[in-house]
C-alpha cells in the first residue's frame, strides 16, 4: 500500500498501463513537456517518447476522433480532455461516433479508447472549466461513464478501463486532484464497471453520490452522526454501467434515501437514481426520494460557487428532513 | 504525336505561405525606409498610453492574484502592439470588438469600463456586462467559439444596413479548432465585414507554434478560404494598425473578410495558473526581449520629441491612479449572492426555477 492523492494515483497508473502494453498512448493538449495542466502526465513523456505520449494541436474533435482511428488501427489511446468543459468541442466525436462504432461495424470496431477528463467545481476556475456535464454522456449508449471519488478507486477503474475493448469516458473530480488522499494497493487492482462501493455503512439513511460529491456527503454523515443520524454513503463509482442491485439493496436497507450531484438537478443522473430506487425498492421506502443538487442555472463565476453546488449543510438539511418523513 | 508529359507535381507547395511580415517600425524604434506612421501624433501617444495601461494592469493583476484578491487571469505581456495596433483601425462608434480572453486594451478602447473586466476576474456574474453602445461581445472562455460568432454578427450588421466592420481576436492555439476553419470558410462565403485577428504568440499554454499546424504562417491558409491573408510582425504597432486598417477598409467598402496574422510573444507565464519555465525556453524569451513592443514604440516617441520623461511620469503616475481607483470600487461592490445565480437566465424565472432559487435562499439563511 501507497498513500497517495488522486493526481498520484492516476499518474502512476498511467505510467504502469504504458509499461505494460505498448499499444496504450497518451494524448492530448499540454500533457507531453507540461505534463498535463494538472500534471497528470507528468514524466511521461521523457520515459515513454514523443511516439507514445503526444502533445496535440488544439482541437478537441480532431483529439477524439484520431483516437477513434488510433484504435481501429490497433492501439489503445487514453486521450486528456483539458477539461471536460471542452468536451463539447468533441461531442460529435464521442456521442455519435465513438460511442457507436462497435455497434456501426457489428463488432468489427471495438473502441479500446479512454477519455480523461477533469470536472466539477469548487476551485474558482475560470467559466467552463467546472461543470459537471456527466449526464449528458450517460445519454450516448456503448459509452461507460466512470466516477471515481478516490485514489484508490481512480487506479482500480483505470486500469479497467485501459484494459476494456469499449470506450470509456473517466471523470477526474478536480477539486479532490490533491486534496484528496488515501491507501493506494501497489499491486494490479482492477476493479470491474458497474460495482458501487458501501463508503460508509449506517441504518437510517442511504446518501448516494458518485465522484467528488462522496466526500461532501461522508461530512455530512459526521455531522449527522452526532445528531445520532446513522448514514449509509453509497458510491456508485461507475454511472454506465450503473450497479443497480447494490444501488437497489443499499436503499431497501434503510428505507430512506438522498442523492447528492453537482450537475443541476433537472435530468441530473439524480433522476435516474431515484427511477431505479422507484422501480426496485418503491416498497421498502418509508419517505420519497430526496435530491440534493446544482440549480438548473448555468455554473456561475468563482464568488458564488459555494453556493450552487452542494454543501455539507444543504445535504444535512435534506438528510434530516427525509429523516422526519414519513 | 506523342510529347512526354512532366510527371505531376503539386501546385501549391508549403512554401508558398512564406512571406516577410510587414514592419514599420524596426525595432530600435527607427522607421523602416521609406515607411509613413498610418497614425498622427496624437493618436500615437494615445496608443501608446493603452499599451502602458496595459502593461500596468497585467502587473497589477498578478500581484491582485497573488494576494487572493484576484482570480485566474491572462497577461497581454508582450502582444500590447498586436492588440493596441488592431484596435484602434477601428471606430468604437459603429464598428466591434469580439475577444479571446486576452485583449483587455482593446475592449478599453471600445468603452469598456476597467470595473466591469476586473469583476469578472473577481469571479463576480456582472462582469459580463458591457453597458450598452459599448461594442463588444463577453470575453470567450471556449477557444475559437467567438469566431463563427463574430461572423454572424458581421453578417447581420451588414443586412441590416449598418456600417460596421467587426474585429475578432483569436490565439495560434485557437486557430486549430474546427470553429476556427468553419468561421473563415463561412466569411469567405459570405463576404461578410469581418477582421480575424489571429496573435499568434508563439504557444498555446505549453504547445510550441511548431506543434499547432504544418503550415508555414497560419495567414497562409487565408486562400483556401478564399481571404485574403496577411503577415505582420506584431510586435510593431505601426505595422499593426496599417494592415488591420487596410482589412478594416476593405470589409466597411464591401469587399469582404480578411485574416491577419501577428506575430508576436508571451512573455512570460499563459496565466497566473501557469509556470512557463517548464517548457518556455530562456533563450527564446530573452531573443523577444529586447523587441519589447512598448519600448520599440516609446523610443519611436521620444526620437521624434513626442515624448519625454516629464510626460512619461505623468502618463504612468494617471495610469496607477486609474487602477488603483477601479480595484477599490471594485472590491467596495456588494458581494454578489443567490440573485445572481438566477438573474438572467432567462427572460423570466420559471415556476420551477423560482422554487429553486426560494429553495437556494432557505438553504443559505438556516445555515
Ligand atoms: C475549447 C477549449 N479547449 C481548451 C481550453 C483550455 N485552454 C485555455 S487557454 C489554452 C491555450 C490557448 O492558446 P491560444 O489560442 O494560442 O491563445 P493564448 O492563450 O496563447 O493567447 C487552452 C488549451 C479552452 N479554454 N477551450
Amino acid at each position: 500500500m501507497s498513500t497517495l492523492n488522486m493526481l498520484q494515483a492516476i499518474n502512476a497508473t498511467l505510467r504502469a498501463e504504458l509499461a505494460r502494453d505498448e499499444r496504450v498512448m497518451v494524448l492530448g493538449q499540454d500533457v507531453g513537456r507540461l505534463g498535463g495542466v494538472f500534471r497528470a502526465t507528468d514524466g511521461l513523456l521523457d520515459e515513454f517518447g514523443a511516439d507514445r505520449v503526444v502533445d496535440m494541436p488544439l482541437a478537441e474533435a480532431a483529439i477524439v476522433g484520431a483516437s477513434i482511428g488510433l484504435a481501429a488501427s490497433g492501439l489503445v489511446p487514453v486521450a486528456e480532455l483539458q477539461f471536460l468543459g471542452f468536451s463539447h468541442q468533441a461531442f460529435h466525436q464521442i456521442g455519435a461516433q465513438l460511442a457507436r462504432m462497435r455497434y456501426r461495424s457489428q463488432g468489427r470496431f471495438p473502441m479500446p479508447v479512454v477519455l480523461r477528463a477533469p470536472f466539477g467545481g469548487g476551485v474558482r476556475t475560470p467559466e467552463l472549466h467546472s461543470e459537471a456535464l456527466e449526464a449528458q454522456f450517460v445519454q450516448s449508449p456503448g459509452l461507460a461513464v466512470v466516477t471515481p471519488a478516490t485514489p484508490a478507486d481512480a487506479k482500480g477503474l483505470l486500469q479497467t478501463a485501459v484494459r476494456s475493448s469499449d470506450p470509456v469516458l473517466f471523470c477526474e473530480p478536480l477539486r479532490g486532484y490533491r486534496l484528496v488522499t488515501g491507501e493506494v494497493p501497489d499491486e494490479d487492482c482492477p476493479i470491474p464497471f458497474g460495482r458501487s462501493r458501501v463508503a460508509r455503512e449506517g441504518d437510517d439513511v442511504t446518501i448516494v453520490a458518485w465522484s467528488a460529491a462522496v466526500q461532501v456527503a461522508e461530512k455530512a454523515a459526521d455531522v449527522l452522526a452526532e445528531e445520532g443520524i446513522s448514514v449509509m454513503v453509497l458510491d456508485l463509482r461507475t454511472l454506465v454501467p450503473l450497479d443497480e442491485t447494490g444501488l437497489i439493496e443499499a436503499v431497501a436497507a434503510t428505507g430512506r434515501c438522498v442523492v447528492v450531484h453537482e450537475a443541476p438537478l433537472s435530468a441530473g443522473f439524480g433522476a435516474e437514481v431515484v427511477a431505479t430506487v422507484n422501480d426496485g425498492a418503491f416498497w421498502s421506502l418509508e419517505a420519497p426520494v430526496a435530491r440534493v443538487a446544482a440549480p438548473d442555472t448555468p455554473y456561475p463565476p468563482g464568488r458564488i460557487e459555494d453556493l450552487f453546488v452542494p454543501t455539507v449543510a444543504r445535504v444535512v438539511a435534506a438528510v434530516r428532513a427525509t429523516v422526519k418523513a414519513g | 504525336m506523342s510529347t512526354t508529359r512532366p510527371a505531376f507535381t503539386p501546385q501549391f507547395m508549403r512554401e508558398d505561405g512564406d512571406a516577410a511580415p510587414w514592419t514599420v517600425l524596426r525595432p530600435d524604434g527607427q522607421l523602416e525606409e521609406g515607411a509613413r506612421p498610418t497614425l498622427d501624433d496624437a493618436q500615437l501617444r494615445e496608443a501608446c498610453e493603452l499599451m502602458l495601461f496595459s502593461r500596468a494592469f497585467d502587473e497589477k493583476g498578478f500581484s491582485l492574484q497573488r494576494q487572493g484578491r484576484f482570480g485566474t487571469f491572462s497577461p497581454v505581456r508582450g502582444q500590447e502592439a498586436s492588440v493596441v495596433g488592431a484596435a484602434v483601425a477601428l471606430d468604437p462608434q459603429r464598428d466591434w470588438v469580439v475577444p479571446q480572453y486576452r485583449e483587455l486594451p482593446a475592449l478599453l478602447r471600445q468603452g469598456l469600463p476597467l470595473e466591469q473586466f476586473m469583476l469578472t476576474f473577481l469571479g463576480d456574474p456582472r462582469g459580463g456586462l458591457a453597458p450598452e453602445g459599448v461594442n463588444v461581445l463577453p470575453i470567450q472562455i471556449g477557444l475559437a467559439a467567438q469566431l463563427p460568432q463574430a461572423v454572424g454578427l458581421a453578417w447581420g450588421l451588414a443586412r441590416q444596413g449598418r456600417d460596421a466592420v467587426v474585429l475578432v481576436f483569436c490565439g495560434d492555439g485557437a486557430s486549430s479548432e474546427g470553429d476556427f476553419h468553419e468561421a473563415c470558410n463561412l466569411a469567405g462565403t459570405l463576404g461578410a465585414p469581418v477582421v480575424f485577428l489571429l496573435q499568434n504568440n508563439g504557444w498555446a499554454i505549453s504547445t510550441p507554434r511548431s506543434r499547432q499546424s504544418a503550415a508555414v504562417t497560419l495567414a497562409a491558409r487565408a486562400p483556401g478560404y478564399g481571404i485574403p491573408g496577411s503577415l505582420v510582425d506584431g510586435n510593431d504597432l505601426l505595422a499593426v494598425h496599417e494592415v488591420v486598417s487596410d482589412a478594416v477598409g476593405r470589409a466597411r467598402a464591401g469587399d469582404g473578410p480578411s485574416l491577419v496574422e501577428t506575430l508576436t510573444y508571451r512573455l512570460g507565464d499563459h496565466n497566473t495558473a501557469d509556470d512557463a519555465r517548464r517548457y518556455q525556453p530562456a533563450d527564446e524569451l530573452e531573443s523577444w526581449a529586447p523587441r519589447d513592443p512598448i519600448a520599440r514604440v516609446l523610443a519611436h516617441l521620444r526620437s521624434r520629441d513626442l515624448w519625454d520623461d516629464e510626460h512619461d511620469a505623468a502618463v504612468r503616475a494617471r495610469i496607477g491612479r486609474r487602477i488603483d481607483e477601479a480595484v477599490r470600487t471594485v472590491e467596495g461592490v456588494e458581494p454578489p449572492g443567490v440573485d445572481h445565480l438566477f438573474a438572467h437566465v432567462g427572460e423570466e424565472l420559471s415556476p420551477r426555477l423560482a422554487r429553486q432559487r426560494a429553495d437556494l435562499i432557505a438553504s443559505v439563511e438556516t445555515r
